[in-house]
């Protein structure tokens, strides 16, 4: 089976527990403001490879990956859904940890039984207010909130990450609000807050999209340890 | 309580002492004691005279009227009343020695760096007195020194100190000094051969150079008020008695490194009975292995400029090995080898010693933590592969330089700088002429023909010329080390040896990603020669992409392996002096920046001029599958063909190792294990960001103590060339997050 790689990271070190391979799915129905990856979003680009292929680059890395494991990123890994089932099959076939890194935005019909089969989701939830979310990813919240609550269903574990944005989702009033929906979910054993950062603006400038957060500032170290604070009360 | 007896009471045999009274410690670091008062306030003063040196262009003083000897200086302190551990190499600490039995020329040269005059009695002796850098430039034919005016070899020890011998100073404080001299009397009355052949006549002479040395010990060692004609009593002077006898080496020996070997957990037999014994507290030992370790801290030797841009940054390689397993399967971790890792939080980070961990999936869980956190907070320390080094050299081996392994005070090697294989390919290429001064310097192997490079027809050419320089190189070793024992004898390092010791020719190669990727560019890409009028490649045109080695890549990777193996198997065929065994290693230190100067521009893309990478590495923004890809591919070079160490430097930004610094810890440590597991010899590990890097460059006064991690030894940020330092910044810096 093949599928599309935009590219991969063998030192994972900030992308779920311990030390894990990432593979960087190229493809995505969203278009993130602030995405730091925009060479990733076109479907059918990027490196074809084959499952087979790619498990065998991933178990050259076992003895540095087995106390931590694999994450498919992207992109969205779960927009190629069967090819993203059968890495996890394979990988988990020989004792990988497996995470899936998405943004939800995949309907569940398709979804579904790929995060049952996954060890762990990270999770992006990008805001909850339903107005902003389209402003800032180009689709409905709908979702996401979905992939969360089946994952609470079926009690899979979930690592939380948002991004904060000046202006957009670092916003006192908003984080509280997410802080305090979140703390319903018992799946939750983490939530990673991302200060916002413009390390992949030239992308967006090689691409010739327009980038709309030019004026945007990266959160300062204050702004970052309050909302540590709200999201650590809650 | 009295030591468990052993074969080390009818022999000299440190190993049987440590093994018979060791104290393996599998617990974590909680146990460690801070400084003390008279530690800060002895620190405090040290860094004032540090900063002095600083201010004064790199050199405190220097005493230009005394040819340094083990016993030549009146003692010298820092600050008599609080040192705990004594001894300096002159009279002040920081001053300088000079040491003219290396070379005489290179005194003149440093002097005059520094504003100094040479002193009219010492140019007196020296017009009578021949040193070791006069004897090889009498030996050197026109073609040695044709090769190393272009730079294909470089870095020779034939002006200076060759270094790289361990003494086994624990025998000074296990035996004492007249036990020493009895053991080395009786061993010269055993060379009385039939044929008295000049072997003998020089082991004779050698062993009776060594007892004087040994004499010359004791009185240095008198002269700060300490008989170490006994053996040691207690790990006060247990610590006492090592340092003096390493001191004793570095007064006699201005040598390129000048390890300390693997003295920790000997020293703590010691501790762990005064610890019983109620003779001393835990802060009590912490506070001598830190005076200790300060003493370290300020060795120095009188060098030129022209060295400083080789070897940058004052480096001593004071390499010390700690942890590592015992042959029966115990760790030889104890909690001696905490408080020294322990001496870069209470005294801050520094780069010497040169504090090396041998590591091996089977130490202790809580010791890799404790490196792992050292490391994240100070990237201060190195790491060697245990269990691939153990199989060789058993478990009592040390660490000469970076990453050179002998058995402590049974093995030396004849330290032989590198061969440039970058530019060896550019002769194959060029028919034997170097590209920079459009000379005939290798042989005529015959020219190229084609627009295009053609991977056999350069392959053919490279293996004629690897032959010519693997000769000529084993040749102009052979020289300098017949010239050394001659003139520069190492008396008192090689009295803390056996008589019979295994020698080897340590040889060494640079430029091997830059080989193995132009390799790679002619055989998987079209390479076009741009050749001047004379018929010289002075530029390369690359079309279309090509492996590049450090991606995990097998393609470029088998040709990295197989140029280490060819080059070390042509090594190999040659006779050597004292028979010696060739061995080889892949280590630049930070001279991969004056190879780079010197080497043409290269198949690969490189341009003229354009820095290597260091040691083993891939060269820098060519690998693009992060860092564990690139660690596999290095971890791929045969440590079988390459001995003498293979050298690689990591560096990574706090972020990219993990979120919270326990994740980091984990990382590391995991990293670690699968580094080595895949049968990785070495690596350095820096952590930390480049925007300090790039600050310090600007503001040095503010980072005093900045120490980072460059191909096999740790050096102060500071004082790297700028040149050096942009290196440094601009080597693959793991990012990712």
């Amino acid at each position: 089976m093949e599928g599309y790689i935009h590219s991969v990271e063998t030192f994972g070190a900030v992308d779920g527990p311990g030390l894990r391979y990432v593979v960087f799915f190229q493809g995505c129905p969203l278009r993130c403001l602030y995405c730091h990856n925009p060479d990733s979003w076109k479907m059918a680009e990027g490196e074809k490879k084959t499952d087979t292929e790619l498990l065998s680059d991933i178990l050259e890395y076992k003895s540095f990956i087995k106390r931590g494991g694999v994450t498919f990123s992207g992109g969205e890994p779960l927009a190629q859904p069967t090819f993203l089932l059968s890495l996890i099959r394979k990988c988990k076939k020989h004792g990988l940890h497996t995470a899936i890194d998405t943004a939800g935005s995949i309907p569940l019909e398709i979804s579904r039984s790929i995060i049952s089969e996954a060890d762990m989701l990270l999770l992006d939830i990008k805001t909850l207010d339903e107005a902003l979310y389209p402003e800032l990813t180009g689709q409905t919240i709908h979702n996401n909130l979905e992939t969360l609550d089946f994952c609470e269903e079926i009690g899979k574990p979930v690592w939380i990450r948002h991004v904060l944005v000046p202006g957009y989702t670092l916003v006192e009033e908003r984080m509280k609000k997410l802080a305090a929906y979140l703390k319903k979910y018992s799946c939750i054993q983490k939530v990673e807050l991302l200060p916002f950062h413009k390390l992949g603006e030239y992308k967006w400038e090689q691409l010739g999209h327009p980038y709309k957060l030019l004026d945007v500032p990266v959160p300062t170290e204050e702004e970052m340890a309050l909302a540590k604070k709200i999201f650590e009360v809650e | 309580m009295e030591f468990k007896q052993g074969i080390w009471q009818g022999e000299i045999d440190v190993r049987d002492f440590i093994l018979n009274n060791y104290t393996e410690y599998t617990g974590d670091e909680s146990f460690l004691e801070g400084a003390t008062e008279r530690t800060t306030a002895l620190w405090d003063e040290l860094c004032e005279r540090l900063k002095v040196e600083r201010e004064r262009g790199g050199v405190y003083d220097i005493d230009e009227k005394t040819i340094s000897t083990v016993s030549s200086h009146k003692p010298g302190f820092i600050d008599e009343a609080l040192e705990q551990i004594v001894g300096v190499q002159t009279d002040e600490p920081l001053k300088r020695a000079i040491m003219p039995f290396g070379g005489i020329r290179l005194v003149y040269n440093s002097l005059e760096a520094y504003g100094k005059k040479m002193d009219p009695d010492v140019a007196t002796i020296f017009k009578y007195r021949k040193t070791h850098n006069d004897g090889v430039f009498d030996a050197y034919t026109d073609e040695m020194k044709k090769a190393r005016h272009t730079g294909i070899i470089t870095g020779l020890p034939d002006a200076y100190g060759r270094g790289r011998i361990i003494g086994d100073y624990r025998r000074v404080a296990l035996y004492g000094v007249d036990y020493l001299i009895e053991q080395k009397e009786i061993a010269k009355k055993k060379i009385n051969p039939v044929i008295m052949d000049s072997p003998h006549i020089r082991l004779r002479e050698e062993i009776s150079e060594q007892i004087r040395s040994l004499k010359e010990l004791k009185v240095m060692a008198e002269s700060y008020g300490y008989d170490i004609s006994r053996p040691a009593t207690n790990v006060k002077e247990a610590i006492q008695w090592v340092y003096f006898a390493y001191l004793g080496a570095v007064k006699e020996q201005n040598g390129a490194a000048m390890s300390l070997g693997r003295v920790s957990t000997f020293l703590d037999c010691y501790a762990e009975k005064d610890l019983a014994e109620g003779t001393f507290t835990e802060s009590e030992i912490q506070e001598f292995v830190d005076h200790f370790i300060m003493k370290l801290r300020i060795v120095r030797f009188l060098r030129t400029p022209a060295y400083d841009e080789l070897f940058s940054g004052d480096p001593t390689w004071i390499t010390e090995a700690i942890g590592g397993m015992a042959s029966d399967g115990k760790s030889l971790v104890t909690k001696m080898s905490y408080r020294f890792l322990h001496t870069l939080t209470n005294l801050g980070p520094a780069p010497e010693p040169n504090l090396t961990v041998l590591w091996s999936e089977q130490l202790p869980e809580a010791f890799k933590k404790f490196c792992a956190k050292i490391s994240i907070n100070t990237s201060s320390i190195q790491y060697e592969n245990d269990d691939l080094m153990r199989e060789k050299f058993g478990d009592d081996y040390g660490i000469a330089c970076c990453v050179s392994a002998m058995k402590i005070g049974k093995q030396m090697q004849f330290f032989g700088a590198r061969a440039n294989l970058a530019k060896a390919l550019l002769y194959a290429i060029n028919d034997g002429k170097d590209e920079r001064y459009f000379e005939q310097v290798g042989p005529k192997v015959g020219a190229l023909t084609g627009e295009y490079l053609d991977y056999d027809e350069v392959m053919e050419k490279f293996d004629g010329i690897c032959d010519w320089l693997a000769e000529l190189y084993i040749n102009t070793l052979n020289i300098i080390h017949y010239m050394h024992d001659k003139y520069c004898y190492e008396k008192l390092e090689m009295a803390l040896h056996d008589e019979q010791i295994v020698r080897t020719s340590a040889c060494g190669m640079a430029g091997l990603s830059v080989v193995a990727d132009s390799l790679s560019a002619i055989k998987y890409a079209k390479v076009k020669p741009i050749r001047n009028e004379q018929g010289i490649a002075v530029d390369f045109e690359i079309e279309g992409d090509y492996p590049k080695y450090g991606n995990n890549d097998s393609r470029a990777d088998d040709i990295a392996v197989a140029i280490v193996e060819n080059f070390m198997k042509k090594l190999s065929g040659h006779t050597t002096y004292r028979g010696s065994k060739p061995t080889m290693s892949i280590l630049t230190i930070t001279s991969n920046v004056v190879y780079g100067k010197k080497t043409g521009s290269t198949p690969d893309g490189r341009k003229a001029g354009e820095p290597f990478a260091p040691g083993a590495n891939p060269m820098h923004g060519r690998d693009s599958k992060g860092c564990i890809a690139s660690m596999k591919s290095v971890a791929k070079l045969p440590y079988d063909y390459s001995e003498d160490g293979i050298s690689y430097t990591f560096s990574i930004i706090p972020a990219a190792l993990g979120k919270t610094d326990p994740e980091k810890v984990e990382n590391l440590v995991s990293l670690l294990d699968g580094y080595f597991g895949d049968t990785g010899h070495h690596i350095n590990v820096n952590v930390i960001n480049k925007e300090v890097l790039l600050d310090a460059m600007d503001h040095p006064e503010k980072y005093p103590q900045l120490t980072i991690r460059v191909s096999g030894y740790a050096v102060n940020f500071i004082k790297l060339t700028r040149e050096q330092q942009m290196d440094v910044i601009n080597r693959t810096f793991h990012t990712r997050f």
